[in-house]
């Protein structure tokens, strides 16, 4: 398996550009998920990086090796498409030694991996059954199948749950992990999915309009997100932007709000203008000492907790609180805001403000 | 706006029982969910109610009124359905206005102007009236679907999944403004859906459907903390509740073959001990998957624990809920 580096990459489809300057390093067996809406070069990214595009400039280093410019044959990358590609005339055995076959590999070899990799995906019981009859979850099983029957150095894998209803997606999603964990295969995943990416990612790159907007841990870009548009992408509900004028000071650990002072992380840099005060709906509490007010304007149950949306002098705010406390719409309540997690951003730019919270996580990326 | 009730409602096709006997009621100013997976019956409840399909057995009543030999028209209700149908070459205000201008309704122009211009306000699409219906992004075309059944004021609006083609955004921001314009109005409403979250968030009552039969009927807290059976814990929930044979916690009712626990309902540092498959870090909640004797079980924890896989933890159920053989509640 293989560590993967990417950089300064670049793709130009004639006046279009696909993908800027994009630079991130995919460390051996990682389950690295790029992260993005439709249109923001994640899918170009992912076949660059197997060689079905080849990038307009910039570096793909494959352990150690420079392979931006090589056919996809002479890359060691598996590619794993719509998982329903399978030959619908071939039972499962066949299938799955298709790949192998065409390499020219010995028949007791063919017949040795087949069987430990039917064991590791878990259908030894289905090898002689035609593929037709399958349901969609062994059909997908067998799909993996044939992209882990080579042995490649990484997996490439293109929303592969994308076409899954909600329940069985998530199942499918929790067994693609196990089974990375199993083999501790390299796989690079592309997701519009931030949920998912959050759950089955040990890093994720963000992008957007051909852009890396942020590289790292699902938690690094939850709790210190370096722009408001990841801020946006990730969490459900996603991250309140409360808007306003004002100043902050290098070193402050305080803004002034609609006339109330409310506590930030020591800043590290100062701004004026128009501020973006960010704060995830879990961080945002009701407090009747608060003096920082809103209005109830709706609330969504959820079991344990419960969405409630209020409407302050800086915009609409959705906080996440206990099931059993009472939020009664039209209420004005007040709200205390947990300082150390609060992120702030300059509107004009959508970059956040480095603080004490979040200063490690401009380094990379 | 009118109280709506089903009487021991049956309807098949074929040897197929899509509705069985379901009697409820949705009462004035309520937002009711109707809650299951595919093919449970809900959409053909909703065709029951409206007319467009009729019933084997039963009844429909509507405001007091037995409904059985009226037309789609004559019962008053609105529908909207999950693929937004409106009419391509004419523009958001035609739109809105053309079930207004049906003969039968008789209005006049200026009360036309007026009604249109109060469902644009209230769905916030008034800067597009003048736009063509095509020219609307995914969002904007399912709010001006709902609109056109909202400039009708009707006895009754149905709605049949009118969010799940949406993206997943514009799905949670349409779920808070539905809430909003249905309590505003006062207005009554029956919406199907398979998704639990719209059922949980945006319901006065949610009924639980399961191959058409209608299982619970109640609120949302109701239906979520006091379930009557295996089947309903488990429409619920998410991650979904863990269902584990009875014997492993020790002391149960008599009669229950099985323990449910919600993820949220497991105490940790306490009990027998599990081990951790793996944690997801989801920044609001961390989820743990552990294994128990052989079971998977997921629970979640704050975002400040830090368990890493392999680790060994305690865990005890709190609040279990238990069930028999056949999945119905034990208490």
């Amino acid at each position: 398996m293989a560590q993967i580096q990417i950089k300064n990459i670049r793709k130009e489809f004639g006046d279009f550009v696909a993908v800027k300057e994009s630079s991130f390093t995919i460390e051996d067996g990682e389950f690295f998920m790029l992260l993005g809406p439709s249109g923001c070069g994640k899918t170009t990214t992912l076949r660059m990086i197997a060689g079905l595009e080849l990038p307009t400039a910039g570096e793909i280093y494959l352990d150690g090796e420079e392979i931006s410019q090589k056919p996809p044959s002479q890359r060691d990358i598996a590619f794993v498409f719509q998982m329903f590609a399978l030959y619908p005339h071939m039972n499962v055995r066949k299938n799955l030694s298709y790949p192998l076959v065409s390499q020219g590999m010995p028949k007791a070899q063919v017949k040795a991996k087949i069987d430990e990799v039917a064991q590791i995906l878990g259908i030894q019981d289905i090898l002689n059954r035609p593929v037709g009859g399958l349901s969609g979850g062994d059909r997908q099983r067998v799909a993996l199948g044939r992209a882990i029957v080579r042995d490649p150095k990484a997996f490439m894998m293109d929303e592969p749950l994308g076409a899954l209803d909600a329940e069985f997606r998530e199942h499918m999603a929790e067994e693609l992990r196990a089974l990375h964990d199993r083999m501790n295969a390299t796989t690079v995943y592309v997701t519009h999915d931030q949920l998912e990416a959050m759950q089955m990612g040990d890093k994720i790159v963000v992008m957007n309009n051909a852009v890396v907007e942020q590289f790292g841990t699902p938690l690094e870009i939850y709790d210190k997100p370096a722009t408001m548009f990841v801020a946006d992408f990730i969490g459900s509900p996603s991250m309140n932007f409360l808007r306003f004028d004002g100043t902050v000071a290098e070193g402050a650990q305080a803004v002034e709000m609609h006339g109330q002072t409310i506590g930030v992380p020591k800043q590290m840099q100062g701004a004026k203008g128009k501020i973006v005060f960010g704060v995830r709906p879990e961080h945002a509490k009701l407090n009747d000492s608060g003096a920082y007010r809103g209005e109830v304007l709706a609330t969504e149950y959820l079991g344990t907790t419960q969405i409630v949306t209020l409407d302050t002098p800086n915009g609409e705010l959705k906080a996440r609180i206990d099931s059993g406390q009472i939020a009664k719409v039209g209420e004005k309540v007040g709200l205390a805001f947990e300082a150390p997690k609060i992120t702030l951003f300059d509107e004009m730019s959508g970059q956040a403000l480095r603080s004490e919270l979040n200063q490690g996580v401009f380094t990379h990326g | 706006m009118a109280e709506v009730t089903l009487k021991n409602l049956s309807k098949s096709f074929g040897d197929d029982v899509a509705v069985e006997d379901i009697s409820m009621t949705v009462p004035d100013g309520a937002f009711v969910v109707l809650l299951g997976p595919t093919g449970t019956g809900k959409t053909t409840t909703l065709r029951l109610i409206s007319g467009l399909e009729k019933p084997d057995r039963g009844e429909v009543w509507i405001g007091g009124r037995n409904v059985q030999g009226e037309t789609p028209a004559q019962r008053d209700v609105a529908m909207v359905f999950q693929q937004y149908s409106l009419y391509p070459h004419l523009t958001v205000r035609d739109n809105l206005a053309f079930p207004l201008k049906s003969p039968i309704l008789d209005f006049s122009k200026p009360e036309i102007e007026r009604k249109v211009a109060e469902v644009a306000d209230v769905l916030q699409i008034n800067h597009k009236l003048d736009n063509k219906a095509t020219a609307l992004s995914g969002g904007e075309m399912q709010r001006v679907s709902i609109g056109r059944a909202l400039v009708r004021d009707p006895a009754i609006y149905l709605m049949d999944e009118p969010l799940s083609s949406l993206d997943a955004k514009l799905r949670t921001d349409l779920r808070v403004e539905l809430k909003r314009i249905q309590a505003s109005l006062g207005a009554t409403l029956l919406y199907v859906t398979h998704d639990q979250i719209e059922a949980m968030t945006m319901a006065t009552h949610v009924g639980v459907l399961d191959h058409g039969l209608l299982v619970q009927f109640g609120s949302p807290r109701e239906i979520y903390e006091n379930p009557n059976s295996l089947y309903v814990a488990s429409r619920l929930g998410q991650p979904r509740i863990n269902i584990l044979p009875v014997d492993l916690f020790g002391s149960a009712p008599s009669g229950a073959t099985h323990i449910g626990m919600r993820p949220e309902h497991i105490k940790q540092g306490e009990g027998q001990e599990a081990q951790v498959q793996r944690v997801e870090h989801l920044g609001d909640q961390n989820r743990l998957h552990l294994t128990f004797q052989g079971h998977a079980i997921t629970t979640i924890a704050d975002p400040a624990t830090d368990y890493e896989t392999g680790a060994h933890i305690k865990i005890a159920p709190n609040n279990p809920i238990f069930f028999d053989a056949d999945g119905n509640r034990v208490r």
